[in-house]
């Protein structure tokens, strides 16, 4: 039974987590290919069936290109397409519609800031202020800025724990500060930042701020006129939707400001040899065929998640992280990386004498699957002094089995191996 | 992929390579070295080999950090390379690919029978299409090295 009926015909919003896993095709089709323990979402996450049914029921019925024809078929998926943006703008607590761009992915809406605002308002000497524990996705960008406009990356530590200090950001802003761009979640320390008091510290100094969302949209509620960010950047593969989609939050004024970043059909006024003329956000950002299919399944990923209850699903993975810490800590020679007071769903850490790449082949033989390597976090990787590690992520899926299975799997591991 | 195969692959050579790897360590007087990095998981070796007039390989030694497969590969690859020219190192490395990827059939294999003898227990990575990269870090470093390039990946 789909959960969100069984909630609404009990009225009740207890966490069953058995019938939660029943919806997730993949994970009932273990076979030796298949991971029955899948402990890799902080990656990708599998997608529940009433995603799959969802993209799939419009492909059949309901597909064709967006805002053009003039046919019934057309303007379903425009409304389809355009429902899903209202989804996302409901989920975020946008203010406008207009506030949320589909792009191909985190990576891509990054991209997007730092190709149309970093080009246009950054100047040479500028700053940008990034974290030490930033995916590659929140680094390189800026990199690539830095080198067509001669702005500057400033980066905030983390401590032994993996928190960031806020005194030490605080008095890395300067005059030449235009853009704080941190991750919301740190997706290799699991660490939650205070973005809410970044945010407030930046724009006293007049500074811009994009919030890397793309681990931590997932573990917690986000309001985007409560943070206050001015942009904030997520993906939908990570969130139980389709890969092939991404959101870029931004606030409407800026975004008016902004030029375009690609050219394209879909995004202009008008088209002379001469001069082009460009729409307003979020048409002006979204040239060419969008992820119409994709956009739609992102949206029903948000509505499975809510009718679950995205609180809840915060309470069970904050148990089931307890749960997963306690037990890896009892292994001997096991340290763990990242041991925030606030951090959600993830866990790095590494077994003396045996590499991570190692460790996940032989968890992998045992149906559990884990990311072993830098997790596109190498700067990270240089600051804790090892080359890489293991990396179990929780989803809503996961249960106490799949934590138990990785402990006795890293024990085999160790009996191999050692 | 099943717990036999995994066996296969973390034979009891293979493990002692790991543990005591032969030939580890800078080479001082080096004529030739390269770093080999795979990008996948951030493991870098660097080799080093001294080339006498003739190209023929006097010592070869290797350093670095990796998971028990490119260790484990990197050791087993020095006891192979010295002592042989840059031609057959060449074509070793091609047999030894080969023989990762499962390619190859026993006849190409008769040239160098006491070295694919030898380098036969890494064959385990068959089964594991992402491990294939491990065990060929070190000797596309050698390639890398031999043919004057200063990094070698296994992208």
């Amino acid at each position: 039974m789909n959960v969100a009926l069984a909630k609404a015909e009990s009225n009740h919003t207890t966490f069953n987590i058995e019938a939660i896993r029943r919806e997730f095709p993949i994970l009932n089709e273990a076979s030796e290919k298949n991971s029955v323990h899948f402990l890799d979402s902080g990656a990708s996450a599998q997608k529940p069936d009433y995603v799959l049914k969802k993209m799939d029921e419009m492909y059949r019925t309901g597909y064709a290109n967006v805002h053009r024809g003039a046919y019934t078929l057309s303007q379903l998926a425009t409304d389809a397409y355009e429902g899903a943006r209202k989804t996302v703008a409901t989920f975020l607590n946008a203010e406008s519609v207009d506030e949320i761009i589909f792009t191909r992915s985190a990576t891509g809406a990054i991209n997007l800031v730092a190709g149309s605002f970093g080009r246009a308002f950054l100047e040479k000497g500028d700053e940008i202020i990034i974290s030490e524990m930033e995916h590659h996705a929140n680094i390189v960008p800026w990199q690539l800025l830095g080198e067509a406009t001669g702005s500057k990356l400033k980066v905030v530590p983390v401590d032994q724990d993996g928190n960031l200090s806020i005194d030490t950001f605080q008095s890395m802003l300067t005059n030449k500060t235009k853009l704080v761009a941190v991750t919301h979640m740190s997706n290799v320390l699991g660490t939650i930042v205070p973005v809410r008091q970044i945010v407030e510290l930046a724009h006293a100094n007049g500074t811009a701020v994009m919030i890397d969302g793309a681990q931590g949209v997932v573990h917690s509620k986000v309001d985007v006129q409560e943070l206050g960010a001015d942009f904030y950047v997520f993906t939908g593969h990570k969130l139980y939707g389709p890969s092939g989609v991404g959101v870029l939050y931004g606030k409407k004024e800026l975004l008016n400001k902004m030029p375009p970043y690609e050219g394209g059909g879909d995004m202009i006024e008008i088209v002379t040899f001469e001069k082009s003329t460009y729409r307003d956000a979020p048409t002006k950002f979204e040239a060419g065929t969008p992820p119409i299919v994709e956009a739609v399944g992102l949206a029903a990923a948000i509505e499975y998640i809510e009718n679950i209850g995205q609180e809840n699903i915060a309470i069970h993975e904050d148990n089931l992280l307890k749960f997963a810490t306690s037990e890896l800590q009892k292994i001997p020679g096991l340290s763990i990386f990242g041991l925030s007071e606030k951090k959600a769903g993830i866990i790095s850490f590494n077994v003396e004498g045996i590499h991570s790449h190692d460790l996940s082949t032989i968890l992998d033989s045992r149906g559990v699957s884990i990311r072993a390597g830098h997790h596109c976090a190498q700067p990270l990787m240089k600051k804790m002094g090892v080359e890489a590690t293991a990396r179990a992520s929780l989803g809503l899926y996961n249960n106490k089995e799949d934590i138990v299975a990785l402990a006795e799997g890293i024990k085999f591991a160790k009996e191999l191996l050692t | 992929m099943s717990v036999d195969d995994l066996r296969e692959l973390y034979q009891e050579v293979i493990l002692d390579h790991n543990k005591n790897p032969r030939n580890y360590g800078e080479l001082s007087d080096a004529n030739y070295t390269a770093d080999g990095n795979n990008p996948l998981c951030g493991d870098r070796l660097t080799v080093y080999l001294k080339l006498d007039d003739n190209e023929l390989v006097n010592e070869v030694t290797f350093t670095g950090k990796g998971c028990a497969i490119s260790i484990a590969s990197a050791s087993m690859m020095t006891t192979v390379v010295k002592g042989k020219t840059v031609k057959q190192v060449n074509d070793l490395f091609d047999k030894f690919h080969k023989l990762c990827t499962g390619e190859s059939d026993e006849a190409e294999l008769d040239e160098f029978e006491d070295e694919i003898a030898k380098l036969r227990v890494m064959s385990g990575v068959r089964q594991f299409p992402m491990r294939v990269k491990c065990a060929t870090l070190s000797w596309h470093a050698v390639e890398a090295a031999i043919n004057k390039k200063d990094t070698a990946t296994t992208e």
